[in-house]
């Protein structure tokens, strides 16, 4: 643990302390979520999941459980392997070894598609598809025929803090803007589990905080599990109730985000 | 055999070899132009114009002695060079699995539809003479037309991954991802072909046409066979162009439907 956390304090971007919390904490939301009475389950896990390409190992025999209304923050130094192991989850490509559970059962065994649209990812930038912000969160309902509805659009969009942004051309978004609307098309396919690559590193102090709040909100709301990848220590103790440390493929560490992480 | 066409080609050989020292010697000369502007293609240039006469002379040579052959031999010639312009075309494929038997495939589907249409309508004779020089002419447009358009598709993947990933992570089908750039890759590689027919006549009298008058044929009649070649150049780039990509695009995508053709794995991990 000592040597995760020391790479961990070596490698990852400090945000300043005086940052006022406006959010609920992720004990807190994990609190609430116990306090529905549901049985705890697990919903997304890991199994000695592996990737080598050409020899070099990209992700080493990670295993990891996560549980509804849980997020959990991925932290580690640069090309540690934390974007290629939400690939993997993803299944933006294929594991070498190990396989992933959804809800207990192999994800080999459901089609891909459908792999995609249960755990949703979000990319660090946010590749929007030309078009107005109406068509890009209809895009993957559409894709398994399905029609979704302009209130379902506007109630999305709503939620992810852009109400009335239908008709926007994407290319007059901001960056924070057109973040939000990848959170809400991902959002639009309902899926089990959100996967946040590193959503808010191209973002300002401001739109970053947004997204934190939206992304914990979301959480608890739809009782989803959640994996974010994160350059930024305190981002991950901000909305993470457990962080696990990344380096060179490996799980170093994982625990409470306060114990991993220690204080910043 | 060959003492005796040589016999009957050698005034005309001779001629053309002084021709082509001319041709030759006008080539270097451009080539040393360009040196005096730092431009240095000379050992290219010497390559090329090496090998484009030995060439040239050398299906001379297998054309005279052929000359009298049947459709079989003039098929089995167009197959050596379907499979040439497969190599040649395959070069521009780096990155995707068989590119030479992709190459050969989408090459062979236009070239051979066209040409066989074109005998099927008595629009070309299965005389060995005329076939091999149709034949060639439309199987090196087919090979321009696989390799521009193998080289747009993977050039346009390969620049928008993000994308192509950000809409399969959403659930969508991988033909739908790349559907944008399958269309341009065909527009891109019939984009050559529909330039020639629309300047031709105007900008330039392809060889046929100037060959069939040479040999007496009617002028208008000499036009009207020239535009049937060029439009049968532009039907069968367009049949190579989306055999290549169709292709292509099966090869661009794993069987858990992972993008697979990029530059090189992401180095941001």
């Amino acid at each position: 643990m000592t040597t995760a956390k020391a790479i961990a304090t070596a490698s990852l971007d400090l945000v300043p302390a005086t940052n006022v919390r406006r959010y609920p904490t992720p004990e807190a939301v994990a609190r609430r979520a116990n306090a529905s009475r549901l049985p705890a389950t697990v919903m997304l896990e890991t199994k000695n999941l592996s990737r080598t390409v050409d020899g070099r190992v990209l992700v080493d025999d990670v295993s990891v459980q996560m549980q509804p209304c849980e997020i959990v923050a991925v932290v580690g130094p640069s090309g540690a392997g934390k974007s290629s192991f939400l690939r993997l989850i993803n299944r933006l490509d294929e594991p070498t070894s190990g396989t992933v559970l959804l809800n207990g059962k192999d994800y080999r065994a459901i089609p891909p598609r459908e792999v995609r649209r249960r755990v949703g990812m979000v990319m660090q930038t946010a590749y929007l598809f030309p078009g107005t912000v109406a068509t890009n969160i209809a895009f993957g309902p559409r894709q398994r025929g399905e029609m979704i509805t302009e209130d379902t659009i506007a109630a999305l969009l709503e939620r992810v803090g852009l109400p009335g942004y239908q008709d926007h051309d994407v290319i007059t978004l901001s960056g924070g803007e057109a973040q939000r609307v990848s959170v809400a098309r991902t959002l639009a396919n309902a899926p089990e589990a959100l996967l946040l690559d590193e959503p808010t590193s191209a973002l300002d102090e401001a739109a970053a905080r947004g997204i934190e709040e939206l992304v914990l909100d979301i959480i608890e709301e739809r009782r989803m599990t959640c994996l974010l990848v994160t350059h930024n220590k305190a981002q991950a103790a901000r909305i993470a109730v457990r962080t696990m440390v990344i380096a060179a493929g490996r799980l170093r560490a994982i625990g409470p985000s306060k114990e991993v992480l220690g204080d910043c | 055999m060959i003492a005796d066409l040589l016999n009957n080609l050698s005034g005309q050989v001779a001629i053309g070899l002084g021709q082509a020292a001319g041709a030759i010697a006008l080539c270097f000369a451009v080539v040393a132009l360009c040196r005096r502007f730092a431009v240095h293609v000379e050992r290219e240039a010497v390559i090329s114009i090496g090998r484009g006469l030995v060439q040239m002379v050398a299906v001379g040579f297998v054309l005279a002695l052929l000359l009298h052959g049947d459709l079989l031999i003039g098929a089995l010639i167009l197959l050596v060079m379907t499979i040439a312009a497969a190599v040649t075309a395959s070069r521009r494929l780096k990155g995707i699995a068989a590119p030479v038997l992709l190459s050969f495939w989408a090459i062979f589907a236009g070239s051979a539809v066209v040409i066989a249409a074109m005998l099927a309508t008595g629009t070309l004779k299965g005389d060995i003479a005329i076939l091999v020089p149709v034949g060639s002419m439309i199987i090196a447009n087919a090979m321009n037309a696989c390799a521009q358009a193998a080289e747009r598709f993977k050039a346009d993947v390969t620049a928008y991954v993000g994308q192509i990933e950000a809409a399969l992570a959403l659930g969508a089908e991988p033909d739908a991802t790349v559907a944008p750039y399958v269309q341009s890759a065909v527009y891109a590689s019939l984009l050559p072909r529909l330039d020639m027919l629309k300047s031709l006549g105007l900008v330039w009298i392809p060889g046929v046409m100037a060959g069939m008058m040479v040999s007496g044929a009617s002028p208008v009649y000499a036009g009207i066979y020239q535009f049937i070649i060029v439009a049968m150049i532009l039907a069968a780039s367009g049949i190579t162009g989306m055999v290549a990509i169709l292709l292509m695009r099966r090869r661009a995508f794993s069987s858990a439907a992972q993008l697979v053709l990029r530059r090189e794995e992401r180095a941001k991990r």
